[in-house]
This record gives C-alpha cells, structure tokens and sequence, in this order.
C-alpha cells in the first residue's frame, strides 16, 4: 500500500477534485491519497464523488494557514 | 553555456526563440548555444483542429516546418531523445548520437490515449490528432439525427474543448436543419460542466437555453459498443448515436521509460520550473509535461516558456533568476454562433469570465493566423 501527497493548492483548473480523480486512476486499490486544497468547496465535493464511486473518506481537517488536508483511500 | 531544448511545439520553440533573441550577443561570441531536439520537422497548432473538426479548416493550415520557425543560431535535429542520463549530464538519440548539456529544457507534451478506455477508440470520434479531426468532420457530416453524446476524461489538453466542442457541434448541427432530429447529452466528471466554477455558472444556462442536456459526476470506465452506450464509474449508463470523446492524456512515453514521472508527468516545482529532486537543478520542465496542477494548455507552455527564458538570460547574464511563473493561463472559449469569451487566470485569482462577443470571436480567429508570431517568440 502507498500514500501520495497531491497539491492541489491555486489549482482553478482542472482543480482539485479532477487532480484526484486523475490520480486515483494511477492508484491500487488500498492505496490512499492526501490532497491539499485551498478551495473550500473541495471539503465538500470531494466526499461526494468518494461516497458516489464507493471509495473510502478517511479524513478531512483544516490546517491554520487554511489548507485542507482531505485523504481517502481507493477501495475498488 | 550548453542550452538543449527537448521538444518542438509550443513550450520549446517560445522558449528557445525569446532566450535566442535574448542571449544573442553570447550565442554570437560563442559563450552559449541552443540545441533543438524534436521527433518532428513540423509544428502543428494544436488548437486548430477543433475547427477542422467543424470544416472551418484543413489540417495543412496548422502546420509549419519547424526549422522556419527557429531563430538563427539554434541548431535544430529531427532526432527523438531515447535516454535522459540528467545524473552525467547528457540525452542519447535515436540515431544513437549523445548531447551533452549544462541546461536541459524538457517540453514534450501530451498524447490523447483512447486505448486507455474499454471499447471507447473503436467507439468514438475525437480531435486531438489532424487525423481523427477530419474522421470527426466526416461522421459529424453524415450524422443524420440522434443523440450525440460528450464524454470526458482526465487528464486532458485544453480544459475548454469539452464546451467548445458542444457548442460547435449545435451550430453544426442547426445550420444543416437537424436540431429537432438531435438531442445533445454533455457529461462531465465532477459536479458542475466544467472545472472552472465561474465559467461553469455561465455555461450551464447557456445549455439550458440551447436545450443541450447534461449530467455531471460521470467518469467514462467503458464505452458497450454493441449496445451503444458509455458507462461511468459513478455506475451511470449512457445511450449514444454519434459519441464524441475528450480522452485521457498521458505524457510522453519516453518521459515514463526514463523514470522521469508517472504517466509522463515530470514532478515540477511550481515557481522555478525546476524539476523536482535530486537532479533537478540544471532541468526546467514546460507546458504537458509538467505535473503541475494547471491547465495543460497552450498558454500555459506559453507562459512558462517566457517566465523560463527571461530567467536562463538572467542566469548567463547577471548570475541568477528574475521572475517566478504565478500560474498564469489564458484560455479562449468559443462559445457558438461566432462568438467567444476567454478564462485567464493564475495561483491566486479565480477567472471571471464576462458575456461571449463577436469581437472575442474575431480575436480568436485572427490569433489562430497570429500565433506563428508567437511560436517566433515576437507576440
């Protein structure tokens, strides 16, 4: 299993939701992915293309310089 | 300085021809030369051949011989890399000849793959290749009515094709009095049409208003040639007549080969264009090739290719870099019935795009004829 970090940050586009969906093309299944965002809608569309696929939310926090930080992990 | 530039379309040529125009006095005197590998002696203007898609060009309008092109004084060979050795300094060709370098500048693009995508090369039609635009032009011409479907994949050259496509194809299709015949089907992997939030709030009306229908959260897994249909990811399943395809791209397979970055995407460093890690220092990445989570578009080989050259003639002449590149893109959207607005846009400011107008539209036109001057590194 392996972790890859995507930054995401100042991408309007494609921006961070199509940058992980790319990247999970390239991913095995049980390997996760942190994506960094500076968008906030991404805490929202994210999880809802993860729940729609059937991938997994592992977590999604907000750092102080207000990044987020949102991993998930292939599943299927 | 030993300048040596991989790659001649966009990224490569903008970049060699403003540090030749730059660097001149030292190319002169000998204290630097560019070399120019590429694997072709043509430059095509990629951006052309949505319009040969619709019959508003042909295929020979877009290309130039690439030696005409260059500056004096770079050398120019058709001579594809085949091994990066960036630890000993040096690339090896296919004619087996070495170039050794103190500069490497890596431009070599993206290629649409098709083949990535079950059933979805023997399935559908595209223009990403001169080729398959005028296989797009001839099935879009015998179209007689049905449901022309658009699906798309990522990652893809020219974030706005998927809209422009659409809108060309309506107009198509209502000036040869098929529109009460054919439903158009857009679809889109991520929740809104397309990934520029504002640029989607303007074009989702625009389908409304010209009864194009749309579904978004859709990520093309395989396209059922027998029954007619794309399937999704998300496990959606769409009927087609014509499909009309944005494929997934990948970078150079000799990028991959060498090690050089996954799918062909060079890790880059976002400021300095750098590449990423230990060898990174004397190799700078432009255009496609980057991983750089950008537009992977024209203007942005464009802009890179800029930032990157005024940087180069900073280094040989004052001892080190002037500018960091900020992300900037400029992309065009043509948006039906000869009209256009554009995105532009860099790290830091989102694009506002305002009302399509006919002079946009000209504008674009006439820079499709003007771009060569860009390629010259004049405009």
């Amino acid at each position: 299993m392996s972790e890859r970090v995507v930054d995401a940050r100042g991408s309007f586009c494609p921006g961070p939701l199509m940058e992980l969906i790319s990247n999970m093309k390239m991913m095995q299944v049980g390997d996760t992915l942190e994506l960094l965002s500076t968008d906030a809608g991404s805490a929202a569309d994210v999880p809802e293309w993860i729940k729609k696929v059937g991938h997994e939310m592992v977590d999604t926090e907000q750092d102080g310089e207000g990044t987020w930080h949102i991993r998930v992990r292939k599943a299927k | 300085m030993r300048i040596l530039v991989i790659g001649g379309g966009m990224g490569g040529t903008i970049f060699a021809n403003h540090l030749a125009r730059r660097i001149h006095h030292e190319m002169k005197t000998g204290k630097a030369r560019i070399t120019m590998l590429s694997a072709s002696h043509e430059h095509v203007y990629q951006p052309g051949w949505l319009y040969v898609a619709m019959g508003r060009a042909t295929p020979d309008e877009l290309v130039r011989e690439q030696q005409s092109l260059l500056e004096p004084g770079i050398e120019f060979h058709v001579d594809p890399v085949e091994e990066f050795h960036l630890a000993e300094n040096h690339v090896k060709c296919k004619s087996g000849k070495v170039h050794e370098y103190d500069l490497i500048v890596i431009s070599t693009g993206s290629r649409a793959l098709p083949e990535k995508v079950p059933g979805l090369k023997e399935n559908s039609i595209n223009c990403y290749t001169a080729e398959n635009a005028v296989e797009f032009f001839k099935q879009l011409s015998d179209f007689k009515g049905g449901r022309i479907v658009v699906t798309v994949g990522l990652p893809h050259k020219c974030p706005m094709i998927p809209l422009e496509i659409t809108f060309a194809m309506h107009d198509f299709i209502k000036d040869r009095g098929l529109l009460d015949k054919t439903e158009f089907y857009y679809t889109y992997p991520i929740g809104r049409v397309h990934s520029l939030e504002n640029v989607a709030k303007w074009a989702a009306p625009e389908f409304d208003r010209m009864g194009i229908k749309y579904e978004t959260l859709f990520n093309m897994k395989e396209v059922d040639g027998k029954n007619a249909q794309v399937l999704s990811e998300e496990g959606g399943a769409v009927k087609y007549d014509l499909l009309v395809a944005v494929p997934p791209h990948k970078g150079q397979e000799v990028i991959e080969k060498n090690g050089l970055g996954e799918n062909g995407w060079i890790p880059t460093n976002r400021s300095s264009l750098h590449m990423e890690g230990e060898h990174g220092k004397n190799v700078l990445v432009l255009g496609d090739t980057t991983n750089l989570p950008i537009s992977k578009a024209g203007s942005t080989a464009h802009f890179e290719a800029e930032v990157a050259a005024e940087n180069v003639a900073a280094v040989i002449k004052m001892g080190r870099p002037v500018r960091s590149y900020d992300g900037k893109v400029f992309c065009f959207i043509e948006a039906g019935k000869d009209r256009a607005t554009y995105a532009m846009f860099d790290y830091k400011t989102p694009p506002q795009p305002k009302a399509p107008t006919g002079a946009v539209h000209t504008f674009k036109m006439s820079y499709n004829k003007l771009y060569w001057a860009t390629a010259r590194g004049l405009l």
